[in-house]
């Protein structure tokens, strides 16, 4: 793993905003005004939103522009305290147990503090989190909240609030520094007040038209101009239409890529058909778009820039 | 830095107490603002040091709306109570490091009067609507074709009627109503060896024996999602299926309940009162179109658009409460009944219609409806809870098998 040289947190707004601009991130105001409150009040980020909207994304950039450690909780259904927090190495503890029965020892205090020692202890993200040094407290990403269950929501509760994790055998251990948190959701189960409470809350939106073409300028640099904005236009309207799943930003800045790699120069509706599966992930929808609705909305976006154009 | 000049500006701490009757304007506006939020909400406030109408506005969402449906609510808060702009201005002065305001301290007076009209405002503008004189009207087997839109007034529920439900609904057991997790308890008669607990075991006796311990995996109730008609030919029922949602919802985790008519209306929270009586009262005045026509293709669709991701999740088990007697066409309804049927683990269909003997499956939606439940389930006599949950209650057998019915029947 390459050095990390720790930053110092932003001091205002704008130097939030300037941060996560300079890591290629654009946010807008009200994103990187919640962000900067985290940090300055160091509360976990609760960030709430569609797939593929840059949640993930926001934890990321932040660990690297502000040079601090990324680790990276994923939740899952069934996740409990030995692989969240700390398991031991049992195998090894046994074979420590049989070693000094062999050397004759028969202390038991001894070898309970030998056997359940840091030695034999394995860290898990939790417990990693709250090893942060002053200053270079690292990004806690707990990512997919809502796919964990509601035990392990109670059990993040303490951890949040007190930023310590009590091993029964070893004591208690406490963070120096407590760790930037950012807790994404999908919102495929209603996380407990309880817990939001202790956050600050953010829904994050699908970007407007000109932050998303900022996006797909940044992420997809080699696009031709005329195609990001057609790209842009047509998925900004193909979100106003009532489909199952609309495309998250992400597959704006693929589709973008694909067009591309295909050495599109602007779109068409056979482009459009072949391609609609980086967009779409659904046959009702891509059933919907290819009866004609997306031809209705390409004539729409040629119209408007050539429009815009004139 | 912003911040500093604060201490000196704000002696009589007005923007805390303008927050404090912000937050109290929230609070009647509906949402859930807790006192500990709002002393975030002035420590974030300090923090930010804002500069702008924008800046604030976004600290204050970010501690007070924890909820993404609370942001049209702040947002609308926000512009009545700091309208007058120059309130808003005066306090951003206070933070101006450059100019600390002197002004302001001759009107105080002002400054909270207009406030408190802001309040006042809001006040009078969520005073619950004029209850909507009842029309009773039974419309078994009828299908309204107009939307209607108008309140209900549910009898308050017996002492009796209370224990009734409580004892049946904790008889009830649905079938496949466990779930096997991924979490483990200790069991003796387990078919997992716990080496967590051999550990502790061996460490008691100085590690002379270890001894094998088990766990199993632990099993719990599904999600359960309620789906309940509440259109005119079904609301002689509406009242006995409200108390068996109540009852359900206090003695089970994870229950959502949603009833349509025309439209399609969360009651998940309303259902969490305690009272039955409270929280049929308050489902009563959130729902608006009580006994009125159905649209059972449309508010399936809005459920599945967006609702299906967020409480369908973890194996979730739905039940459907309709008579199956669909207004609009049926082509949509067909398809929307598989796609509910493939987001969730079982669909349970129960449709109290079938008490007459009779029944047959000829109207439309039912055809639609019927090849895409799991389970389809009678309700022979539904006067009582008990009968409901009698009725979900029976083993799996033939006759839940929905094809029973589309077979055409021998005489």
């Amino acid at each position: 793993m390459s050095e990390l040289k720790p930053r110092k947190a932003p001091e205002t707004i704008d130097e939030t905003l300037d941060l996560l601009s300079g890591a290629d991130y654009v946010a807008d105001r009200a994103l990187a005004t919640v962000l900067f409150l985290s940090l300055r009040m160091k509360r976990p980020l609760f960030l709430e939103g569609e797939a593929g909207v840059g949640k993930t994304e926001i934890a990321k950039v932040l660990a690297q522009s502000l040079g601090r450690r990324l680790i990276r909780l994923q939740c899952y259904e069934g996740l409990d305290v030995s692989s969240a927090v700390y398991e031991w190495n049992y195998a090894a503890q046994m074979i420590e147990i049989r070693m000094e029965e062999a050397a004759g020892k028969v202390d038991r205090q001894a070898m309970e503090k030998n056997v359940f020692s840091e030695r034999y202890l394995i860290r898990r993200p939790v417990l990693d989190a709250l090893t942060g040094k002053e200053g270079a407290a690292p990004v806690f990403l707990i990512d997919e909240l809502d796919r964990s269950d509601e035990a392990f929501e109670a059990f993040l509760l303490e951890i949040l609030s007190d930023f310590q994790v009590t091993v029964p055998e070893l004591g208690t251990i406490k963070a120096e520094e407590p760790p930037i948190v950012i807790i994404t959701t999908n919102r495929t189960r209603e996380i407990h007040d309880a817990l939001k409470r202790r956050c600050l809350y953010h829904w994050v939106d699908y970007p407007d038209a000109a932050r998303e073409l900022e996006i797909v300028r940044r992420k997809v640099p080699e696009a031709n101009k005329r195609l990001s904005a057609e790209v842009v236009s047509f998925i900004q309207k193909l979100r106003r239409l009532e489909l199952f799943k609309v495309p998250g930003v992400a597959e704006t800045i693929d589709w973008a890529g694909a067009l591309t790699e295909l050495d599109k120069v602007a779109l068409d509706p056979a482009t459009v058909s072949d391609t609609i599966g980086v967009l779409l992930k659904y046959q009702d929808d891509i059933a919907r778009i290819e009866q004609g609705e997306g031809r209705r909305i390409l004539k729409e976006v040629k119209a408007e820039l050539s429009a815009a154009a004139e | 830095m912003a911040v500093a000049p604060l201490t000196s500006a704000s002696p009589d701490g007005r923007i805390a107490d303008n927050i404090v009757y912000f937050a109290r304007t929230l609070r009647k506006a509906g949402m859930r603002v807790g006192p500990a939020s709002v002393k975030d909400a002035i420590e974030a406030v300090l923090a930010a040091g804002i500069g702008s109408r924008d800046d604030f506005y976004w600290t204050l969402h970010a501690v007070l709306v924890s909820r993404h449906e609370d942001h049209a609510t702040f947002d609308e808060a926000f512009r009545l109570f700091w309208k007058s702009r120059e309130l808003l201005e005066k306090l951003l002065a206070m933070f101006s490091p450059v100019a600390p305001d002197n002004r302001e301290r001759q009107k105080p007076r002002a400054a909270e009067s207009r406030v408190a009209d802001a309040l006042f405002e809001g006040h009078r503008k969520h005073q619950p609507l004029q209850e909507i004189p009842e029309i009773e009207m039974d419309a078994r087997l009828t299908v309204s074709g107009t939307e209607l839109l108008r309140g209900k007034d549910f009898a308050q529920m017996t002492a009796a009627e209370l224990a009734d439900a409580k004892q049946a609904i904790s008889r009830l057991s649905l079938p496949f109503d466990m779930v096997r997790t991924r979490r483990y308890r200790a069991d003796p008669a387990g078919r997992r060896i716990d080496p967590r607990a051999m550990m502790r075991l061996a460490s008691r006796t100085g590690g002379a024996v270890i001894l094998p311990r088990f766990r199993s995996p632990r099993e719990l109730h599904p999600p359960l999602v309620v789906l309940a008609d509440i259109s005119g030919s079904m609301s002689q029922y509406t009242r006995i299926f409200l108390h068996f949602l109540h009852a359900l919802t206090e003695k089970r985790r994870r229950v959502h309940t949603f009833v349509f008519g025309t439209r399609l209306t969360n009651l998940t929270r309303q259902m969490r009162h305690r009272d039955p009586d409270e929280a049929l009262a308050e489902a009563s005045s959130v729902v608006k179109d009580w006994s009125g026509g159905t649209r059972i293709g449309d508010t399936l669709a809005e459920f599945n658009r967006l609702w299906s991701r967020r409480v369908l999740g973890q194996g979730a088990v739905v039940l459907l409460i309709t008579d199956g007697l669909e207004r609009d066409d049926t082509a949509g309804l067909s398809q929307e009944m598989e796609r509910l049927q493939k987001s969730c683990r079982r669909l349970i269909w129960l449709n109290p219609l079938l008490r007459f003997d009779g029944f047959e499956a000829r109207a439309r939606g039912v055809r639609a409806m019927l090849p895409h439940v799991d389970e389809f389930r009678a309700v022979h006599n539904l006067n009582a809870l008990s009968d409901l949950s009698a009725s979900l209650d029976r083993p799996l057998s033939r006759d839940v098998d929905p094809r029973l019915w589309l077979e055409p029947r021998a005489a």
